[in-house]
C-alpha cells in the first residue's frame, strides 16, 4: 500500500532527528539559563551583592546567544511537520497544531516581546520591570515546555479524541493535554533542561578554579550548580522511575527494547541485562550480562511478575533494541554521575575542598557535557522506542511521510547538516570563547547599551554576547 | 451556530501572515540593501535599526505555520509539502541571515566580511524563495485525496520565478524607507534616491502581477472583472495608485516617516488584491477555507486562545518599539 521508498522515510526520518537533536540542545539551555538568570538577579536586588550582578551581566550574554540559534533552529521546526510529515500533518493537526498554536501565543511572543528589554534594556527601564521582564522571559520558557510537552506526550498515550474520516478529531482536550505520560515526561525534560544547565555552569566555574583564576563569580557559579546536582539529580532518578513504571504500563514494547528481553518463562522472574549487543534479526541479546530477578525487581518493583520481552510483539511492532538499549544505558550512566557530583561536593563541602579539589574541579569540567548528553540520550531512547509509531498506536511512521522526492529530501538534509554544523558550531565557539574568558569584575556596572540613538545597539537577541 | 469559527480563523491567519510580510519585510530589506552599502558603520547602523526587533517579527511566521497547522491541517500539510524546496531555501536563508547577522558584532574585522555576505545572501536567498512560494501557491496547487499531486519542481515556471523578483524589490522598497525613518545624514540621502527607484520597480512588478494572474486563470479574471464586483473591488487599485503618488511626493519633499508609512499601505493593497483574487480558497484553485478546515473543536479551542491572547501580544510588541524608539546614530563612541 505505501507508495513511498522506505529511503525516503528513513531520509525524512535522518533529518527530523538531525534538525530537532540539534534544536534541543539550545532551548533545554536556555530554559535552564532563564531560570538561572532570574534567580541571580532575584538575588541581586534581595541582596545587592556584586557578584550576583557580575554573574547575570556574564551568562546574560550566553543566554542571548543560546536563545538566538533555539529561534532559528526552532523555525525550522514549525515548517517541518508540513514539509516531511504531511501525512502525519494531516490526520493529527487537529490536536498537535492547537496545542502548537497555544505555545506560540503563550510563549513564542512573550518570550521574544520582554527579551530586548531583558537584554538592553538596563538604562531604559527601572530595575523593577527589568526583573520583571526576565522572570517573563523565564515564565515563557517553561510555558513553552508545557505545550510541547504536552504534544509529544500525546503523540506517545494519545487519548481524548475519536477518528473521523481519517483523521484524529478532539473530544476532550483536557484529556488529549493531560494525557498519561503528560506529566512524568513534562518533569522529566524540565528537570532534564535543568540539571544540563547546572553542569555546564558548574564546569566553567571548575574551569576558571582549575586555572588558578580564582573569584568569587567562580566560587559562586561552582557552588551553586553543586547544589542543584545534590538535590535535583536524585530527583530525577525518582521522576526517571516513574516515568519507567508509566513507560511499562502505556508502551511495555519500549520497555523490552530498553531491556533487550527477548523472552519470558513460565513461573521465572525476569532477568535484567545490564550490558550486551540486541540482536534485532538474531531476536537475541548477545554477550549478555544479565542478573537474575533484577529485571523483575527494578520494573514491577516485585519477585514474580514478569517484565515484558519482545517476542510478544510481532516482529513489525518491535522499536530498535539496538539503539535504546544503549542510548537508555547511556542516560542512566550520566545521571548517576550527576547524583555522585552532587555527593562529592557536599562531602568536599564539609572539608573546605570543595574549591580546591583538583580532582573534583576536573570531574566538574568533565561533566560540563553531560546533562546535554543525558538529554539527547533519553530524548533518542523515547523516541525510537515509540517507532514504528508516529502516534503510538494509531499511525505508523510510514504512513506519515509526505509525498515529497528522495531527490528533494537528500538536498535539503545535505544542506541542513552543512549548514547547522558550520553555523551552531561557529555560535557554540563563540560560546565556549565567552565562557573562557568568565565573568569579570564589576561588569554588571557596565550593562549592555542598546536601541535606537546608541551607537553600539547590539542585535538582538545574539550580540548581546558581544564581547568587547 | 451563527459564528463561522473557520472564518475568523482565516481571518486570524491573514493577518498573521500581513504582519510577517510587512514586519519581517523591511528587515530582510534591510538585509538586500546590504549589497549596495559598503561602509561598515554605515552597515553597523543599518542592522542596529532592526535589532532590537527581529526575532519578535519572525514569531509572526511561526504564528502563521502553527496557525494554519492548527486550524488548517489540509492547507498546511498539502501547501508545505508542494512547496518543498523553496520553504527549505528559505528555512536555510532565514538561518544563515538570522546567525549571519548577530555573528557580525562578534567577529574580527577580518573575518567581519564572510557574516556580511551571508546576511546579504540569507535575506536575498529567504525573500527571492517566499516570493517564489507565493507565486506557487497563487498559480494553483494540485490536490487529490487530500494530498499534493503535483511534482518536486513545479514551482520552477516564469509566473513565480517573477513573483521572487517581485518581492525583492517589496522588501528593498519596505527596508529602504524604514531607513529613511531610523536613520540621518549621508546614508538616509542614498535610501531616499534608492526608494524613489524602487517605487516605480514595484508598481511595473505590481501592474505585471495584475495583469499576469486574470490572464492565465480565467477565475480571477472573473473575480475582478465582472459587475458588480468591479466597482466593489477598484476601490484597491485606485488607492494604490494614489499612494503610489503619494509616496513619490513625500519622497521628493523628504518626509521622514510617510514614505515607509505609505509603503506599508502599498504592500497591504497588493495582498489585499491577492486575497480577493484567490478568495476564500486556502489551497487555489479548489480547496476552499471551510473544506480545509480542521474539526470545530480543534478550531474553537485555539480561537478562544487567540482572541484573548493577540491583543495582549499587540500591546507589548508595540511597547517594545516603544522601548527602542528614535533615531539610530552613527559613529557616536559609546566607550566605557
Amino acid at each position: 500500500m505505501d507508495p513511498y521508498s522506505s529511503t525516503a522515510i528513513d531520509l525524512a526520518r535522518l533529518q527530523f532527528a538531525f534538525t530537532v537533536g540539534f534544536h534541543i540542545i539550545f532551548p533545554a539551555i536556555t530554559i535552564g539559563l532563564a531560570s538561572f538568570l532570574t534567580v541571580l538577579e532575584g538575588l541581586w536586588l534581595k541582596t545587592g551583592r556584586d557578584v550576583y550582578q557580575d554573574l547575570y551581566s556574564f551568562w546574560v550574554k550566553i543566554f542571548a546567544l543560546n536563545f538566538g540559534m533555539g529561534v532559528v533552529s526552532g523555525l525550522v521546526m514549525a515548517y517541518e511537520f508540513g514539509t516531511n510529515w504531511s501525512r502525519f500533518s494531516y490526520f493529527a493537526g487537529g490536536i498537535t497544531g492547537p496545542l502548537l498554536t497555544y505555545e506560540v501565543l503563550t510563549a513564542f511572543f512573550l518570550e521574544a516581546g520582554f527579551l530586548g528589554v531583558m537584554l538592553f534594556g538596563w538604562e531604559r527601564v527601572g530595575r523593577g520591570l527589568h526583573f520583571f521582564a526576565t522572570a517573563t522571559v523565564s515564565l515563557g520558557t517553561l510555558i513553552s515546555t508545557f505545550w510541547i510537552l504536552a504534544s509529544n506526550s500525546w503523540m506517545h498515550t494519545p487519548q481524548g479524541f475519536s477518528i473521523i474520516d481519517g483523521r484524529a478529531v478532539p473530544v476532550d482536550w483536557l484529556a488529549v493535554i493531560f494525557n498519561p505520560s503528560f506529566p512524568f515526561r513534562l518533569a522529566h525534560m524540565a528537570i532534564a533542561a535543568f540539571l544540563a544547565t547546572a553542569f555546564f555552569v558548574g564546569a566553567s566555574g571548575a574551569w576558571h578554579l582549575l586555572r588558578g583564576k580564582d573569584s568569587q563569580a567562580a566560587r559562586t557559579m561552582l557552588s551553586m550548580a553543586t547544589w542543584m546536582a545534590l538535590v535535583v539529580a536524585p530527583i530525577q532518578a525518582v521522576v526517571g522511575d516513574a516515568h519507567g513504571l508509566n513507560t511499562l504500563e502505556h508502551q511495555p514494547a519500549k520497555i523490552a527494547a530498553i531491556e533487550g528481553h527477548w523472552e519470558n518463562f513460565p513461573g521465572e522472574p525476569s532477568a535484567l541485562i545490564l550490558a550486551g549487543w540486541p540482536d534485532m534479526k538474531a531476536e537475541k541479546t548477545r554477550f549478555a550480562i544479565e542478573v537474575p530477578v533484577l529485571g523483575s525487581l527494578i520494573l514491577t518493583h516485585s519477585l514474580d511478575r514478569q517484565i515484558p520481552a519482545l517476542k510478544s510483539f510481532p516482529p513489525e511492532d518491535r522499536p530498535n533494541s539496538t539503539v535504546i538499549f544503549w542510548t537508555f544505558r547511556l542516560m542512566v550512566g550520566m545521571g548517576m554521575l550527576m547524583i555522585l557530583g552532587g555527593l562529592w561536593s557536599l562531602w568536599l563541602r564539609r572539608s573546605k575542598q570543595l574549591y580546591t579539589s583538583r580532582a573534583f574541579l576536573t570531574f566538574m569540567l568533565c561533566m560540563g557535557p553531560a546533562g546535554l548528553i543525558a538529554l539527547l540520550a533519553g530524548w533518542v531512547t523515547t523516541e525510537v522506542g515509540r517507532q514504528p509509531w508516529v502516534v503510538y498506536g494509531i499511525m505508523r511512521t510510514a504512513d506519515a511521510v509526505s509525498p515529497v522526492s528522495v531527490t528533494q529530501i537528500s538536498i535539503s538534509l545535505v544542506l541542513f547538516v552543512l549548514i547547522y554544523f558550520a553555523l551552531f558550531g561557529t555560535g557554540i565557539a563563540y560560546m565556549l570563547k565567552l565562557v573562557r574568558k568568565g565573568p569579570q569584575p564589576h561588569e554588571g556596572e557596565h550593562p549592555i547599551e542598546g536601541g535606537a540613538g546608541q551607537s553600539r545597539t547590539p542585535a538582538r537577541p545574539m550580540s548581546a554576547a558581544d564581547d568587547n | 451556530m451563527g459564528v463561522d469559527i473557520t472564518l475568523i480563523w482565516a481571518l486570524i491567519i491573514i493577518f498573521g501572515i500581513m504582519m510577517y510580510v510587512i514586519m519581517d519585510g523591511f528587515d530582510l530589506g534591510v538585509g538586500i540593501l546590504f549589497l549596495a552599502i559598503k561602509d561598515k558603520e554605515e552597515r553597523d547602523v543599518m542592522m542596529n535599526t532592526v535589532a532590537p526587533v527581529w526575532d519578535g517579527n519572525e514569531t509572526w511566521l511561526v504564528l502563521g505555520g502553527a496557525g494554519l497547522f492548527g486550524a488548517f491541517p489540509l492547507a498546511y500539510s498539502v501547501i508545505l509539502s508542494a512547496l518543498y524546496l523553496p520553504l527549505m531555501f528559505m528555512l536555510l536563508g532565514l538561518i544563515f541571515r538570522g546567525v549571519a547577522f548577530e555573528f557580525r558584532f562578534k567577529a574580527s574585522d577580518r573575518n567581519r566580511h564572510f557574516w556580511d555576505k551571508a546576511f546579504i545572501g540569507g535575506s536575498i536567498v529567504a525573500t527571492f524563495a517566499q516570493g517564489v512560494a507565493l507565486g506557487a501557491f497563487l498559480d494553483g496547487i494540485p490536490v487529490v485525496d487530500n494530498a499534493y499531486a503535483g511534482g518536486g519542481l513545479d514551482w520552477l515556471r516564469p509566473f513565480p520565478l517573477f513573483c521572487g523578483c517581485a518581492l525583492l524589490v517589496a522588501y528593498a522598497q519596505l527596508g529602504s524607507t524604514w531607513l529613511i525613518m531610523k536613520t540621518e545624514g549621508a546614508l538616509q540621502n542614498e535610501m531616499y534616491r534608492f526608494s524613489s527607484y524602487f517605487i516605480w520597480i514595484l508598481l511595473g512588478a505590481l501592474a505585471v502581477v495584475s495583469l499576469w494572474t486574470p490572464l492565465a486563470h480565467p477565475e480571477i479574471a472573473q473575480r475582478w472583472f465582472t459587475i458588480p464586483n468591479l466597482f466593489y473591488f477598484l476601490p484597491v487599485p485606485l488607492l494604490l495608485l494614489f499612494c503610489f503618488f503619494a509616496t513619490l511626493i513625500t519622497l521628493a519633499h523628504r518626509a521622514t516617516a510617510s514614505p515607509f508609512l505609505l509603503t506599508l499601505v502599498v504592500i497591504f493593497l497588493g495582498y489585499s488584491g491577492l486575497g480577493i483574487s484567490i478568495w476564500p480558497n486556502i489551497i487555489p484553485p479548489s480547496v476552499s477555507i471551510w473544506q480545509a478546515a480542521s474539526p470545530v473543536a480543534s478550531q474553537l479551542f485555539s480561537l478562544i486562545g487567540a482572541l484573548f491572547i493577540l491583543p495582549f501580544i499587540l500591546v507589548y510588541t508595540a511597547w517594545s518599539y516603544y522601548v527602542f524608539r528614535g533615531k539610530v546614530k552613527i559613529g557616536e563612541g559609546y566607550h566605557h
